[in-house]
């Protein structure tokens, strides 16, 4: 495996620990809460319980109950107050417990928090973080699953993030905390216990025995705005990001096609350099997300690649995504973009 | 064939409409004195009463009575009036400005003045007021805010601190505890509730006022602040200006119609108050009254502010289509300019002769600061800020597209 995540500021020096996706969120906001007073983390369940996925656990107990505590049934209430708090000069970091409940929040998110210093020439500003479990493949149903990320990247103002493994996770979830513009934090769910590849039926294997499941302990971050190069190729450049950087692998190591894979993980605003230099380099292009297809993501990662590399392209971009479908519950993994439906794009960008 | 008759909708009106006058009874006026003023440790149970009756202090002959009289310093009303006035004259001109396309745009507060001023009085430095667009007066009560910069936001010129990205009345001053208005409605209701939460948070003694109309009540975000104020006994006053109208649409629409908007506070475990908005001396002693409360985390108070909604919602807005075009001068409670002046002359501490010369002086001021602020230029003469402005501030440093873009646009 050829991974080249390592751009950011770890000291070399810094002790490295096994975790779960889920234990380097917890230790990001460990260290933040830890470091910066101003940091407080509150949600539904995330307190005394911590958390549904258990992302808060034992920071109650260590921070107090002014710093990390429960809040009401209330997606709106959570965010709007956050804003509040934003203007006050704190740092909250909010929990949704999953990002298909984060709608009534809309206005709190669209029209407050990713505005706030545009309309008031900088007077006030909304630097808060908001984490939402996102994604399929845990038999969630159309309420515990979706991939809203295309809702977020269309708001001017608004930070866009999805890591896919635990040390980006801890790393872009610090920086989130410490940028000072508003940040949607996306956490692909079915990558908290480990890289799944797609293959539902074969178990799965834990962070604890891939190389991106090593997290320093103390603070470190992967800056915003840069993509990954997750694998180094040459036939054709994957843009992905979330669980399907894993699928995509599979895809590879199925095809043998020598693909580039690059892992976004911020969305918006992205690094565009890393994906015109690998799509230039390779001439075909398959886009990959999770979230349905039509006005998805993907179809700005596809508009910009026909943009700034049209002359170099060989092949008509391929877009895999979920179907334009709610997701369903028993029909869940006919309707995930498994390695195979990749597979089959891959196949025709290099067929054509 | 049913026994039962065929249900109804009911879609409430206002009593009155154009060619009909409005029957106040429906607002259930209080005597002046005749409202208890409870301790300030009260439960919020114990407020129950007072969220259906009407707190006021002066009576018709401008005397101030009952258990809400405050001993306060003839100069803080002196100042009081002085910043009412001001802000009636502001508006005035504002709206003439407004006719003559130096802005797109107006909202005045007349017949509401005595809610923010008195407010603004009743809090101390470092606290913050979440407001809607119809409470200047918070700002105008202020010395330390320039009116020609005001009005230069107003103008959108080259001076607009907004730089040009918002419309008219949408200030925002941090340094004089006034939050960016936003122009969608309710959402500063809950984050006046978070910024309490955070100096609660923070063990600081600072606390927060947000501000919604009453029809802005129907909004989801206006039961979030009150169950997160209450929840977190949050440091904030929580105050509802029932002005009677939003837009065309009268209070009974958001549900005030047999019953309050108070009513609701103490529903959801928030003392709560039901007080005469035009009555200065009610504003400041029921304002003192919660922020005492907020002060000691004793935590949230509602107050309900009646009032009458005296102009048109906005410069677009024609409310004679829809209420009677005389309405204000029928409304019970009058106008709180005439209260407080009729009370401070029969209390020796003003005239008739100093009423004039202040009218005089505070009409040259704001003249004074449009001339200047005109010389910054105005919406009609073209002279803003450059539209380089429109692509900073949206991220706190500019990202690659948004430079590109501006490139695009030649700025």
């Amino acid at each position: 495996m050829d991974i080249k995540t390592r751009t950011n500021q770890t000291s070399i020096s810094m002790r490295k620990t096994p975790m779960t996706m889920i234990q380097a969120l917890r230790s990001a906001m460990d260290v933040m809460l830890e470091r910066d007073p101003n940091v407080v983390v509150y949600g539904q369940d995330v307190g005394y319980f911590g958390g549904v996925f258990r992302c808060t656990e034992g920071l109650q107990a260590k921070y107090g109950k002014s710093r990390v505590f429960d809040a009401p049934i209330s997606e709106g209430g959570i965010v709007g107050t956050a804003v509040g708090m934003g203007a006050y000069g704190l740092r909250a970091v909010v929990e949704i417990q999953f990002a298909d409940y984060f709608y009534p929040a809309s206005d709190q998110i669209v029209s407050e928090a990713a505005r706030l210093r545009y309309r008031s020439a900088g007077d006030f500003t909304a630097p808060i973080t908001i984490r939402m479990p996102c994604g399929g493949g845990i038999y969630g149903g159309q309420t515990h699953s979706q991939s809203p990320e295309a809702l977020f990247t269309h708001v001017c103002g608004l930070r866009t993030v999805m890591p896919s493994n635990p040390y980006d996770a801890k790393g872009l979830l610090i920086a989130s905390i410490e940028c000072d513009d508003p940040v949607i934090f996306l956490e692909p769910k079915r990558l908290y216990n480990g890289p799944f590849d797609g293959h539902h039926d074969k178990p799965v294997v834990p962070w604890s025995r891939h190389p991106l499941g090593e997290v320093p302990e103390g603070h470190y971050t992967v800056p915003l705005e840069s993509a990954a190069v997750f694998r180094a190729g040459s036939e054709l450049t994957v843009i992905t990001y979330g669980t399907m950087v894993f699928v995509s692998e599979a895809a590879v190591l199925e095809t043998g096609i020598d693909a580039e894979i690059i892992d976004l993980r911020s969305l918006w605003p992205l690094d565009l350099d890393t994906l015109v230099n690998s799509v230039n380099k390779t001439g075909r292009c398959v886009v990959v997300h999770e979230a349905t297809r039509t006005s998805g993501f993907g179809a700005e990662l596809t508009a910009l690649v026909q943009e700034h590399c049209f002359y170099h392209l060989e092949a008509p971009i391929e877009r895999v995504a979920g179907w334009d479908t709610p997701y369903p519950h028993a029909q869940e993994w006919a309707y995930f973009p498994g390695p195979a439906r990749v597979a089959t794009a891959f196949k025709r960008a290099m067929e054509a | 064939m049913t026994e039962h008759e065929p249900l109804r909708l009911h879609v409430p009106e206002p009593t009155g409409r154009p060619g009909r006058h409005t029957d106040f009874s429906y607002l259930h006026v209080s005597s002046a004195g005749e409202v208890r003023r409870p301790p300030v440790d009260t439960r919020p149970v114990d407020t129950n009463d007072l969220a259906y009756v009407l707190v006021r202090v002066l009576d018709d002959d401008g005397r101030a009575v009952g258990p809400w009289v405050m001993q306060t310093d003839p100069k803080l009303l002196r100042r009081g009036l002085r910043a009412m006035m001001k802000t009636r004259i502001f508006d005035a001109r504002m709206l003439i400005a407004q006719r003559q396309r130096k802005m797109s745009f107006y909202m005045q507060c007349l017949g509401e003045e005595a809610i923010a001023i008195a407010h603004a009085l009743a809090l101390e430095p470092g606290d913050m007021c979440f407001p809607t667009y119809r409470q200047q007066g918070l700002l105008l009560a202020r010395d330390d805010v320039d009116m020609v910069e005001m009005i230069c936001q107003l103008l959108s010129n080259e001076r607009d601190p907004m730089k040009g990205r918002q419309l008219p009345v949408m200030y925002s001053y941090k340094r004089a505890g006034f939050f960016s208005i936003s122009g969608n409605l309710a959402t500063q209701f809950v984050q006046a509730v978070g910024w309490g939460m955070a100096s609660a948070i923070k063990g600081d003694t600072r606390i927060a006022s947000g501000w919604i109309g009453d029809g802005a009540t129907a909004e989801a975000d206006f039961h979030t602040a009150l169950t997160f104020a209450h929840v977190y006994r949050a440091p904030v006053i929580l105050n509802v200006v029932n002005n009677q109208w939003a837009i065309s649409t009268f209070q009974a629409i958001a549900g005030g119609e047999a019953t309050t908007f108070a009513a609701r506070g103490v529903g959801c475990g928030i003392a709560s108050l039901r007080v005469d908005g035009n009555d200065f001396l009610a504003v400041y002693a029921a304002s003192q009254w919660a922020a005492g409360r907020a002060r000691s985390n004793l935590g949230p108070t509602l107050i309900e502010w009646v009032t009458y909604r005296a102009g048109p919602h906005s410069t677009s807005d024609d409310p004679s289509k829809y209420r009677p075009a005389d309405d204000w001068a029928h409304f019970p409670l009058g106008d709180p300019i005439a209260r407080l002046k009729q009370h401070l002359i029969a209390l020796g501490a003003w005239s008739e002769q100093e009423h004039e010369h202040a009218q005089k002086e505070l009409e040259a001021q704001v003249a004074a600061a449009q001339k200047e602020a005109e010389r910054y230029g105005t919406l009609a003469d073209g002279h803003m800020r450059s539209a380089a402005e429109m692509f900073k501030d949206v991220y706190k440093d500019m990202p690659e597209h948004l430079r590109r873009q501006r490139r695009q646009l030649g700025v």
